[in-house]
């Protein structure tokens, strides 16, 4: 899976559970602060990424995606 | 009003009387039924009664691994899950002065626990769907209290504030969750009593007779339906008058 990839997947399913522009969901986009998403959008997104990639991502970790790069860069490191 | 016809709907403890009468009215409304509990029997023949849309999901709810594997199962069956009823319920009573720590773990852990879980693992595929239902039979015994019956009280109190926490956590989802609770129920376990148990009994309630199952699952089906959408948060009282809180 190339890096590029990853980041085509993960802006997908933000923008497809968001609903939000795609030109948006740039690499510093906060999902809560510039994506509209609430506490609970926030969870739906880490488990989607699970689903999505076949990882864990444990409630420790999920609390440091913040922005559309965290999640990027942390579902590269654990893939 | 009030049909289900799309809906796929799981309910534990369906191999009891107050269960197996939700399973047929759900199902009588239009939803499909995973029929859980933990005699194969039962559950098989509700399942050939009820014919087509019926599925028997026996499953332990002490059993960990089962439990959580359960909601999935019921999934598969019957292509989504959609309601859940939580009805299965265990019994330990006695004194609380002498009440060993099995009977309480036991019951809390059947009682509560296991709704908690089963709630959770089914919660996925209702955030997706932004629809769903949760209907959690509770009891009269956990708003009033009942001597012997500690444990068991504590378990359905408890499952009714836990309905509360979820059911602000989910509402913007489409998912409602909520309690309803039965006074006295004539069931198997009813049948077991004396006259003079019997009179005591309906002394207290204003409506002079025991309720009957297909009463507590007409409050089901009302909940599970959706014109119920506005309904959230709530504990519905079936109980005759017993106790109007």
């Amino acid at each position: 899976m190339s890096e590029g990839d990853i980041e085509t997947r993960v802006r997908k399913i933000v923008v497809e559970h968001l609903g939000v522009e795609e030109e948006k969901v740039t690499e510093n986009a906060s999902f809560i602060d510039d994506l509209g998403a609430d506490s609970l959008d926030t969870v739906e997104l880490v488990m989607a990424f699970e689903e999505e990639f076949g990882i864990e991502i444990p409630d420790d970790a999920a609390e440091t995606i913040q922005t559309f790069g965290d999640a990027v860069k942390f579902i590269k490191e654990a893939v | 009003m009030f049909e289900l016809n799309g809906k796929a709907a799981l309910v534990t403890g369906a191999s009891g009387g107050i269960g197996g009468e939700i399973a047929r009215v759900l199902h009588g409304a239009g939803a499909k039924v995973g029929l859980s509990g933990t005699r194969q029997g039962p559950l098989d023949g509700l399942a050939a009664e009820l014919g087509e849309g019926a599925f028997a999901l026996p499953c332990d709810l002490g059993d960990d691994d089962a439990l959580k594997a359960l909601p999935k199962q019921a999934a598969e069956a019957m292509g989504s899950l959609d309601i859940l009823v939580n009805n299965a319920g265990i019994t330990r009573d006695g004194l609380m002065m002498r009440m060993g720590d099995d009977d309480w773990a036991q019951v809390l852990d059947v009682n509560l626990t296991a709704v908690m879980k089963l709630s959770q693992a089914s919660l996925r595929g209702m955030m997706k769907a932004r629809w769903g239902r949760i209907v959690n039979i509770s009891s009269i015994v956990g708003e009033t209290g009942n001597p012997g019956q500690a444990n068991y009280s504590a378990a359905k109190a408890g499952m009714v504030g836990m309905s509360k926490s979820l059911a602000q956590e989910v509402a913007s989802r489409g998912i409602t969750v909520n309690c309803v609770a039965p006074g006295f129920i004539e069931t198997a376990m009813t049948d077991k009593l004396n006259d003079k148990q019997r009179d005591g009994m309906l002394a207290q309630i204003p409506v002079g007779r025991m309720g009957t199952p297909d009463e507590i699952a007409a409050a089901v089906l009302y909940l599970a339906s959706n014109e119920a959408a506005y309904v959230t948060g709530a504990t519905l009282h079936v109980n005759g008058g017993m106790a109007m809180v």
